[in-house]
């Protein structure tokens, strides 16, 4: 039973490069907590500082209220999956299972029964005599799953184990880690940077840019609440539209200027405690791709626009078409979405009008955070 | 076209030929040789029958083994060059493992002094060995020919650049599998390096086996003595036989040859592994 917490963690290179800043996190006993987040975002870091292939340069690692920072990985009690699987090329798959296991210096009976068992749960008794190189991606993934298991480890590591395997396979074997992981209810930390992976198996999330926590939340909660425009235009296939708009007050109340035009805020979830403050200021607004209706018409505050489409993808059930940004604002996207149901007639080049319920408006303040949506 | 491409080839492979058998002159000279009556080696010497064999017989070889202890020379020969590769293929991959892999304050200056020795070559630090190691009272054993030459830059170098090319998360799961660092050296990385050692094994016993200016500066007694010096006292003792010393040299070379052939696919992999990193 082990509960894992990261404490004021930060990481620095010898170049100077901060690969973790400040980070504070825990991971209860038994969840299955996925970090999630572009290449390079410190994500792998983590997960290595809590192996302890990379010692932390500042604050404290705990496994159930033991500091873990000057532990080796042998002292940790941790089981790893490796990207690329990391079998051993020169050992058999009974072999591979044993590894941890011979480390611990068990017994030979007793190893052979643990490998037995493991081999059984994922399928790979009849693999068993084969080297690495005779197996399929799959296989492969297995018996790594299998190594990590076989010593019934207090946490289980997990670096992006499905990338390098074809989409079917992957959702197959999503399946399997989730159920697995269920089963045994070893704490487990997951890192990818698909945000389908994560939403699908984490109960909690955390999404990380950059080395620093953008937001902690349920698959739900990081759709729907994004904190700020990375996580919005970070979560969704395609992510959130982000553009700027600056916000004004008259007689009518709130307004925002979008393409040119003033778009009353009416009906959009925001108290007035949260923009009054920001009157005159250009904020960041967002709207989901999925938000957006072709046509100009609607009920309750629409605004509508025209764009020339820049791209088209048919998708079967949907197309999602791409035009120029709308406001772009200084870093934000080139391009914008919107998810529409499925029609024959749209093409690249073609001018449309689309609209978005100001019910649908997110928005954000300069430094880029989520202002507080009611209701 | 077709005929002008065949030419090309034809006078391309004759120029090869002419070049291979000049390379392999001196050898085929000398198994001939070894197996010829000495008057004819001397008669043959200046014209292309020195290369083919004639009145074959073993009485070079027979000689070789009545005139010193040829056994007792190749018995040395092959202790000194197996400790020195022996030793040399552990101490060695360790320090280069160490370059590569481990964290220690000085890492990058031991390299660079690593690399620098490459350019030293053994003959200008000999005199000064010669003194240290007399000072200690080592010489005319076993030990002063084999401990100066366990530790070898090139070694060091070449399963340096081996070892940064494996894939690193092989030692980083043996070490979350619970492995220590000499553990996962000896249980993970020795056996996926099978061709920088075979590489190394080679190129240090090509390089020792023929060691002269060493032994001869360190030992004064043939019961410690390797080949080179006892062929070295075939040219002086008399009568000079010229048989002789071939069948010597056959004989002197025929391990070099069979270690070399066995394990030519792994030097080769070796090779090509090795040569181009780092």
């Amino acid at each position: 039973m082990s509960r894992v917490s990261f404490t004021h963690i930060t990481k620095r290179y010898g170049d100077g490069t901060q690969a973790i800043r400040d980070l504070s996190l825990s991971i209860e006993d038994g969840e299955l907590m996925v970090l999630l987040g572009p290449s390079g975002c410190g994500k792998s870091t983590l997960l290595r500082m809590l192996a302890g292939l990379e010692a932390p340069s500042s604050g404290e690692i705990r496994i159930d209220d033991v500091v873990v920072n000057g532990l080796t990985p042998r002292q940790r009690n941790i089981a790893m999956v490796f990207q690329n699987y990391a079998l051993y090329p020169h050992m058999s798959v009974a072999e591979n299972l044993a590894f941890p296991l011979k480390m611990q210096g068990m017994a030979h009976d007793a190893i052979r029964s643990r490998v037995l068992a493991v081999a059984e749960r994922l399928s790979l008794s009849a693999l068993l005599d084969k080297q690495p190189k005779a197996l399929s991606g799959g296989q492969r993934q297995r018996v790594a799953m299998g190594r990590a298991l076989v010593r019934e480890p207090q946490v289980f590591l997990m670096d992006e184990p499905l990338s390098n395997l074809d989409a079917e396979l992957r959702l197959q074997i999503r399946q399997d880690i989730a159920r697995l992981q269920r089963d045994t209810a070893i704490t487990t930390l997951y890192v990818t940077h698909d945000q389908v992976e994560a939403m699908t198996l984490g109960r909690r999330i955390v999404v990380l840019k950059q080395g620093e926590l953008q937001q902690l939340g349920s698959a739900h909660e990081l759709y729907a609440l994004p904190a700020n425009t990375f996580v919005a235009g970070f979560i969704g296939s395609p992510g959130m539209n982000i553009f700027a708009a600056s916000l004004q007050r008259d007689e009518h109340g709130y307004a925002m200027v979008i393409d040119g035009r003033l778009v009353a805020l009416r009906g959009a979830p925001y108290a007035e405690e949260s923009l009054a403050p920001l009157v005159g200021q250009t904020l960041h607004a967002g709207v989901r791709p999925e938000a957006l209706r072709l046509g100009a018409g609607g009920e309750g505050n629409v605004h509508g626009f025209q764009v020339t489409l820049s791209g088209v993808e048919r998708l079967g059930h949907e197309v999602i078409v791409h035009f120029p940004a709308i406001n772009r604002s200084g870093e934000s996207q080139v391009e914008h979405s919107a998810r529409l149901a499925y029609q024959d007639g749209l093409q690249i080049g073609d001018d449309v009008s689309l609209s978005l319920a100001v019910k649908d408006l997110y928005l954000f303040d300069p430094s880029g955070s989520a202002l507080p949506r009611a209701g | 076209m077709a005929n002008r491409k065949r030419i090309g080839m034809i006078v391309n492979y004759l120029l090869l030929s002419v070049a291979a058998l000049l390379f392999i002159a001196p050898v085929l000279f000398m198994v001939a040789g070894s197996f010829k009556p000495e008057a004819r080696v001397l008669s043959e010497m200046d014209s292309w029958r020195a290369l083919l064999p004639g009145d074959v017989g073993l009485q070079n070889y027979r000689d070789v083994f009545a005139r010193i202890p040829f056994g007792r020379y190749l018995w040395n020969s092959a202790v000194i060059n197996g400790l020195i590769v022996g030793l040399g293929l552990i101490v060695n991959a360790l320090a280069g493992y160490a370059l590569a892999r481990l964290h220690w304050r000085g890492r990058q200056t031991m390299l660079a002094l690593v690399l620098a020795l490459l350019i030293i070559p053994f003959e200008a630090i000999a005199v000064p060995l010669f003194y240290q190691l007399s000072a200690w009272g080592w010489r005319n054993d076993y030990l002063v020919q084999v401990f100066p030459f366990v530790a070898n830059p090139l070694a060091i170098y070449l399963f340096y650049s081996f070892f940064l090319g494996l894939p690193r998360e092989l030692e980083e799961a043996a070490r979350v599998d619970g492995a220590g660092i000499l553990r996962t050296f000896f249980a993970i990385v020795v056996p996926n390096a099978k061709p920088v050692f075979a590489t190394v094994a080679i190129v240090s016993f090509l390089l020792y086996w023929g060691m002269y200016l060493w032994p001869l500066l360190m030992t004064v007694d043939d019961g410690v003595r390797p080949l080179p010096l006892a062929i070295a006292t075939f040219y002086t003792l008399p009568p000079v036989r010229w048989g002789d010393i071939l069948a010597f040299g056959v004989m002197m070379v025929a391990p070099v040859l069979v270690i070399f052939i066995a394990f030519q696919p792994w030097f080769v992999r070796g090779v090509a592994t090795t040569g181009l990193k780092g």
